[in-house]
């Protein structure tokens, strides 16, 4: 079944914008990002959004819808009732380069912080034996597709430009959790999260966790547990003197 | 002109897939000052929508394989045609690249011994695919992202590259555009690695994103290089049908590795009712040997559902022909029937989780709607096998944009390897390209830069002409509609008379707004590239008149083993900007190779 949607688009750019509205014929079983794309073809070619395999896979689809940080290729239009006006306005935490595009460049210096994967000296050449379940761990994170929808989210950065030097924001809290919980990883980074990538100033309020589109529990299983690890290397003793990893698991 | 920026490399690698990081690292690792330039940001290349795995002779769990059997079946599942050389560096090189992702920090599933677990795939005779649930090109993407960030190589990111230039016959450089700020940039470089990957988005039902447009192919025409086996299109067996938005989104394979199998609307596996005489031998005819397989491997052959893609598209294609489809066109694809929930939510996640959140399907409970789709482009760019260098001195590629390795048809799995394998190949030699060439770099001609920047411009300088948008749309149903899977002369004769008036409409397409992130700007440059591609597969399908591998003739049914069986064809640009066939002898393997391919197992 078709119908018209209602919708009020984010147009403008870093000087500034507004809301604009269009309507356009939609079908039934589409997704909001088929919305955005009818508008592109009929009625504004030049509007600007990011977007690939639309399948919630490669994470390039973040906005805001109705003011929800989402994936646009996820969220079905049969969730909204067919007479309300969908809002969509880019990702807030980031700048706008033009409508729903905005400069996520932040993302990218704070990953090229991270010291890499660094095997351990049991087992220097790959391959590993590593076993199922100690990889497991790790590859909750590595399921991560970066949409950057847990950092636009966070509340110490949303509204805090001022803290995005010192803090590296969710997506990396559980690339170092992902790191550190490697089961064949040589490297203790758990001092530079803490005393550098600004872990203490996440005060654990899971807004991460609820807008993450795989479903990753980023603060039960990442940022909670990296916290404990933490206060485990700064306050023990006996830690504090061997710095490589090893004896560290939990 | 406009002012542009410019930038000086030994190395440039257009794409930032697999093959492209892959080829990057290894320039840079050579000692080449690299840049990689993609499109999107970077990791969102489409090399993270490949789910089953990374097909490489391990023999982790079946210490039986090696790299003959995988030459074998890759061979024979490109029905012979593949470079025999390329499908022997890449059953020999692909256990190596994967233990490479390993060291480098990916986390693939394990075997109990705690070894990289593979699984079960269409067309090879072993448990061979190194996977990480069905999110495997993901875990792929992220290990050569953060492996080339931490080399320090430089990224372009969210630019497109439209022109390739030269220095008489070599390549000296390319000509882009930031999409962000819409300005050009130049790169001065002697080598040149084309990954840009595949043509999808020229068909209506695709599992290929808005950047699959044929960049890297007709760069490469242009630029002097030649195609080959442009005719052979994979469609996958097994994209969503339903609902419309989502039509053409993959479903993996590993559905059937696993243990799914494929029904029509009475309930029937009917894929045993097509398998082929070339693969009745390693295939079962139970269903009961088949389900045996799943667990010895050693007694019983492959169930029908996991013969080679083009023989299940095929299938599934005349099933839904014949009336015995389901409700949304398709056929039904059953994995809840056969495994347990646990099973499948362990092995299949984000296949479960597409399914529910976009179709209202729970597929540990009921069975998937499926129908062939669009998926890879066996042909491209004809390389030499060992450099992965084109024909024009300094120009390389690697990946889905390089031709020859699958032959007629690609196997599962072969994908991943083969940009590993060929990445690391193409990024080395362009690198040694580069040093060995000391003073005598190509240099870039101003009036080439003036030239490209007039042709990417052009869609500005007209007001109310065609709407780029419903140009595209007018392709994907010619593309559809006449060159699919199943192909005759009078569809292809009046596909190719249908492109040719598309070119005349992509000529007066104009765009509105200004230069900055521009999707319908963007979009205008990228047709023309869609609509050379298309040209090239449409004539080079209506010259090979017989059936093979992703080209089915319902006109020339049989595979033509004397003739066609031995030849190539190759597509070149004429002088009028169009493309033009020519065939040319398939190389043979040697003795030894050939003797592998008649072994029976």
């Amino acid at each position: 079944m078709t119908y018209d949607l209602k919708m009020q688009i984010w147009r403008g750019d870093s000087s500034g914008g507004g809301l604009v509205d269009f309507t356009v014929p939609v079908e039934d079983g589409e997704v909001v990002l088929d919305a955005v794309h009818h508008v592109q073809a009929l009625r504004a070619g030049d509007l600007s959004v990011r977007w690939n395999c639309k399948a919630g896979k490669c994470g390039s689809c973040s906005a805001e819808i109705n003011g929800k940080p989402r994936l646009m290729c996820m969220s079905r239009l049969s969730e909204y009732p067919q007479d309300e006006v969908i809002t969509i306005t880019p990702m807030r935490a980031f700048p706008v380069i033009r409508d729903l595009v905005t400069d996520v460049s932040f993302n990218y210096v704070k990953a090229a912080q991270v010291p890499s994967f660094s095997p351990s000296a049991e087992q220097p050449q790959a391959p590993f034996r590593m076993q199922q379940v100690d990889v497991e761990r790790s590859q909750e994170f590595r399921k991560c597709i970066e949409c950057f929808l847990c950092q636009n989210t966070c509340h110490v950065i949303r509204d805090h430009e001022d803290n995005k030097e010192a803090f590296s924001g969710p997506r990396f809290f559980i690339r170092y959790a992902e790191l550190e919980m490697h089961p064949n990883d040589g490297l203790d980074r758990r001092r530079l999260v803490q005393d550098e990538r600004g872990l203490g100033m996440c005060n654990i309020t899971k807004c991460c966790t609820e807008v993450c589109p795989e479903h990753i529990k980023i603060t039960d299983n990442a940022i909670i547990p990296m916290k404990e690890r933490v206060v485990d290397v700064k306050y023990d003793p006996v830690r504090f003197l061997g710095r490589r990893k090893g004896a560290k698991k939990a | 002109m406009s002012d542009y920026e410019r930038h000086s490399y030994d190395v440039v690698v257009v794409g930032a897939g697999g093959a492209g990081l892959r080829a990057a690292i290894a320039a840079h690792e050579a000692g080449a000052k690299t840049a990689v330039i993609c499109k999107s940001l970077l990791g969102k290349a489409h090399t993270v929508m490949a789910e089953g795995g990374i097909a490489a002779a391990m023999g982790n769990v079946y210490s039986d394989d090696n790299w003959k059997v995988h030459f074998r079946d890759t061979m024979r599942g490109g029905k012979l045609l593949n470079h025999w050389r390329m499908a022997e560096l890449h059953a020999k090189e692909a256990p190596e690249r994967v233990w490479e992702l390993e060291q480098w920090g990916a986390l693939f599933d394990r075997t109990p011994e705690g070894l990289i677990s593979q699984r079960d795939f269409g067309g090879h005779r072993y448990a061979r695919l190194a996977h990480v649930g069905d999110r495997t090109g993901l875990e792929m993407i992220r290990t050569l992202q953060q492996r080339t960030v931490e080399l320090g190589v430089d990224v372009f990111m969210e630019c497109t590259v439209t022109h390739l230039l030269k220095d008489r016959e070599r390549v000296s450089g390319a000509f882009g555009y930031w999409r962000e700020s819409g300005r050009f940039v130049v790169f001065d470089a002697p080598s040149i690695v084309l990954a840009t990957g595949g043509i999808g988005k020229s068909w209506k039902v695709t599992s290929n994103s808005w950047e699959y447009t044929g960049d890297g192919l007709a760069l490469a025409l242009r630029a002097g290089a030649s195609l080959i086996n442009m005719e052979f299109v994979q469609f996958h067996p097994t994209g969503m049908v339903w609902p419309p938005s989502v039509r053409g989104i993959l479903v993996t394979e590993s559905v059937r590795g696993d243990g799914g199998v494929l029904r029509n609307s009475e309930g029937q596996r009917f894929m045993y009712n097509y398998i082929p005489e070339f693969f009745k031998a390693e295939t079962s005819d139970s269903e009961a040997e088949g389900d045996r397989w799943y667990t010895d491997k050693t007694n019983n052959r492959r169930p029908a559902e996991l013969l080679p893609r083009d023989e299940v598209a095929r299938a599934i294609n005349n099933e839904i022909k014949e009336g015995r489809g389901s409700p949304h066109g398709g056929v039904f694809l059953d994995i809840a029937s056969r495994r347990t929930p646990e099973f499948i939510q362990k092995r299949l996640p984000s296949m479960y989780h597409q399914f529910k959140e976009l179709a209202d399907v729970d597929i540990t409970k009921e069975p998937m709607e499926i129908g062939p789709t669009c998926h890879y482009v066996m042909g491209g760019v004809e390389v030499d096998p060992d450099s992965a260098g084109s024909k024009v001195p300094g120009l390389y590629a690697a990946g889905e944009v390089a031709g020859g390795m699958h032959g007629a048809n690609r196997l599962g799995g072969n994908s991943l390897g083969d940009l590993l394998v060929f990445g690391k190949r193409a990024g080395e030699y362009a690198a040694e390209y580069a040093a060995g060439l000391g003073r005598d770099r190509p240099e870039i001609a101003e009036p080439d830069v003036e030239a490209a920047s007039s042709v990417a411009l052009a869609p500005f300088a007209s007001d109310g002409g065609e709407n780029p948008y419903t140009v595209h749309q007018a392709l994907q149903e010619v593309m559809q509609d006449l060159v699919g899977i199943i192909r005759n002369e009078a569809e292809l004769t009046s596909a190719i008379e249908k492109v040719g008036e598309l070119e005349e409409r992509i000529s007066r397409v104009s765009v509105e707004g200004h230069r900055q992130y521009n999707p319908g700007w963007h979009l205008a440059i990228d047709l023309h590239n869609m609509l050379l591609v298309s040209e090239s597969v449409a004539k080079a399908a209506l010259e090979r008149t017989e059936s093979r591998g992703g080209h089915t003739r319902d006109d020339y049914p049989m595979t033509d083993y004397d003739f066609w069986g031995k030849r190539n064809l190759i597509v070149e640009l004429g002088g009028d900007g169009h493309a033009t066939i020519r065939q040319q002898p398939l190389p043979e393997p040697p003795p030894e190779l050939a003797a592998l391919l008649e072994e029976q197992h």
